[in-house]
């Protein structure tokens, strides 16, 4: 039980840091239903952003409320104005194209920033600076809630709250909802359809930007290719919810999170990998909308 | 038939030429552009002609490399010029093993459509890499060694080399590779697959089992890969997990894409492209000191969708060497 307990603390903290990235996915493939596969690169340019941010004003070596404040800072406007880069420059131009092709450039993208990555920040590993201090808040039967536990948590949350006053009680995010429900009637309807994707994007990324943060808090190691599988899981995470689906991205990330801790727990690590795909074909089998999608019958 | 085996033929004595007149090192790159060729053509059956978007290519070579590697060190192969005869054999294996994956694989995800696909196949595909990690008998992530892979057999003054061997096998298979998809995408079979692309539910509507037509299409594609993959292990004689990576499918799909999707030839000039590109950028890494190649090729990538979404051929296919040869030969008579 208390095993049991531990690893569903850890699983939840990982969960919302995938629910996060998942966020991205969903909102991006809501509007364009375009996997970007650039996403999980964004994340990692979200942590080198932080990182570079951090040497900047000297908060490398200085953990506490304020380091956390200026690195999330940092990771969100350099991943909010990559993306919205990125869709300026690559998927813009593409918006008639078939989907295939917008695909090969999402993956032609995510190479570019692992490869750029690698040129510029160099392939070897580097130490995130340190966020908080990690300590132990309350021992209750034998559980350990940590410091950086709750404050993944919390960030999360507050994320999600924000996230979610934003798409529901604004302007901004009422037009988001019309654009992806119907882009051509939303246009016709006085939404400026482009300004909404790009903030869409900007938005996403900068989500992926706070993940990457949260990461590099826990795991202080980052380096370019850091983004491939966290963001395949992430993936995952959102197709399991149901692609598009806000909501679902979350629950989709929070599952994730724990069966991966349960499986790395209870059975053996090795596999931790192939249970995200082993999860994804299950669902993509028997549920393909996903578990709160609903599938839509294709009319001719 | 008289076609490609000329074309066999001419093929042979060119690579007599480059085992004399070239280094190891271009000859290994040589092999890889065959090794691509058959890949970007297996692939091209499914993504271009098919329709359906499949991320696992690589699975499927794993599968085959792996099966047919696995073989030869049970069955170790003969010596002298009979060696070839076993290596078309393990191919046969390696590829008969990777369509059965691509059936077991093809049969439950076939009936999703367009991203799905493309999500569940690259699930598949890492699957198969992870299933392959941990697996002891095939060395798990040390990888595979002792692979028997073609040897030198002197016969008098005239030495037929490793590569000689490994050449004669990739292009043997290059040309049936060909030969299958061209003459499938001119019978009934190939049709109902052209229609399947054009729209599925047209095709349905015309009788067509469309589940049925992706399924074939895929099973050949898989064996494909899987022949691709034998020959990758024979020739390199070791098999990593790590080689059959989500790149290794993403550069196949690149491949097909290049070229043109639904355009055999298309495949063939843009397998060679992408696979001596990095390989001639190399002075260019060694003039600026660090590793700009992969940038570049990423960067044309973007590129080439934004300008020539269609690929370098589109779907048409070039002008036969052969007909065009007899058109010359008429007008001269």
């Amino acid at each position: 039980m208390q095993d049991f307990l531990q690893h569903f603390i850890n699983g939840v903290s990982l969960g919302s840091i995938y629910a996060l990235i998942a966020l991205g996915y969903t909102m991006v493939y809501g509007i364009l239903q375009l996997i970007n596969f650039a996403h999980s690169d964004v994340y990692m340019i979200g942590a080198f952003s932080a990182y570079y941010g951090a040497m900047l004003l000297g908060f490398q070596n200085r953990p506490g409320i304020a380091a956390l404040v200026i690195l999330l800072f940092f990771a969100m406007a350099g991943c909010a104005l990559l993306g919205f880069t990125i869709e300026r420059l690559a998927y813009r131009p593409l918006r008639k194209a078939p989907k295939l092709n917008i695909l090969i450039t999402a993956i032609g993208v995510s190479l570019l920033l692992q490869y750029s990555g690698q040129v510029i920040f160099g392939a070897d590993p580097k130490v995130f600076p340190s966020v908080l201090q990690d300590s132990v808040i309350t021992e209750f039967l034998g559980v350990q809630l940590k410091v950086l536990d709750v404050a993944v948590l919390l960030v999360t949350f507050v994320m999600m709250l924000a996230l979610h006053y934003l798409i529901y009680h604004t302007k901004v995010g009422r037009a988001m909802r019309a654009v992806s429900t119907n882009m051509n009637v939303a246009s016709m309807l006085g939404v400026n359809s482009d300004r909404i994707i790009s903030f869409t994007f900007a938005l996403g990324s900068a989500l992926a930007g706070v993940g990457s943060v949260l990461v590099g808090m826990k795991y202080p190691k980052i380096e370019p290719l850091m983004g491939m599988m966290i963001g395949l899981k992430a993936f995952v995470a959102a197709v399991l919810g149901g692609i598009g689906n806000i909501p679902g991205a979350v629950l989709g990330g929070l599952l994730m999170g724990l069966s991966e801790e349960m499986v790395v727990g209870y059975l053996s690590s090795t596999y931790r990998d192939a249970l995200a795909f082993g999860i994804l074909i299950l669902i993509l089998i028997f549920r393909p909308a996903g578990l709160l999608g609903r599938g839509g019958v294709e009319k001719v | 038939m008289k076609i490609p085996l000329l074309t066999l033929l001419g093929a042979l004595v060119i690579g007599v030429g480059i085992n004399f007149g070239t280094d190891a090192f271009i000859q290994l790159t040589l092999i890889y552009i065959l090794i691509n060729m058959i890949l970007a053509m297996s692939l091209n059956l499914v993504n271009g002609f098919t329709g359906q978007f499949s991320l696992g290519h690589a699975g499927f070579m794993a599968v085959g490399a792996y099966s047919s590697g696995f073989l030869s060190t049970l069955i170790p192969p003969a010596e002298g010029p009979l060696q070839i005869l076993y290596f078309l054999i393990y191919a046969g294996c390696g590829g008969l093993a990777a369509a059965i994956a691509g059936f077991l694989v093809g049969l439950p995800s076939l009936r999703l459509r367009g991203d799905y696909l493309a999500i569940v196949t690259l699930g598949f595909g890492e699957i198969i890499r992870v299933i392959l990690l941990n697996t002891p008998s095939v060395g798990g992530a040390r990888g595979m060694y002792g692979i028997k892979g073609p040897a030198d057999w002197t016969l008098g003054e005239f030495t037929f080399s490793k590569f000689l061997f490994g050449y004669a096998h990739a292009i043997f298979w290059v040309i049936v590779c060909f030969i299958v998809i061209w003459r499938l995408m001119r019978s009934a079979h190939g049709r109902a697959f052209l229609s399947v692309r054009e729209d599925e539910i047209a095709a349905e509507a015309m009788g067509i089992n469309t589940t049925s037509a992706k399924v074939r299409a895929f099973v050949l594609s898989s064996f494909f890969a899987g022949i691709a993959g034998s020959i990758f292990a024979h020739y390199s004689n070791y098999l990593n997990p790590a080689s059959f990576s989500f790149n290794r499918s993403v550069d196949a799909v690149i491949m097909v894409v290049l070229g043109g999707m639904g355009s055999l030839s298309g495949s063939l000039m843009a397998a060679a492209i992408i696979t001596a590109l990095p390989e001639l950028l190399r002075p260019l890494q060694q003039m600026t000191g660090v590793d700009l190649r992969m940038v570049i090729y990423s960067l044309c990538l973007i590129l080439l969708m934004i300008l020539r979404p269609k690929g370098l051929m589109g779907n048409k296919e070039l002008p036969s060497p052969w007909g065009w040869l007899k058109k010359k030969g008429a007008q001269h008579e």
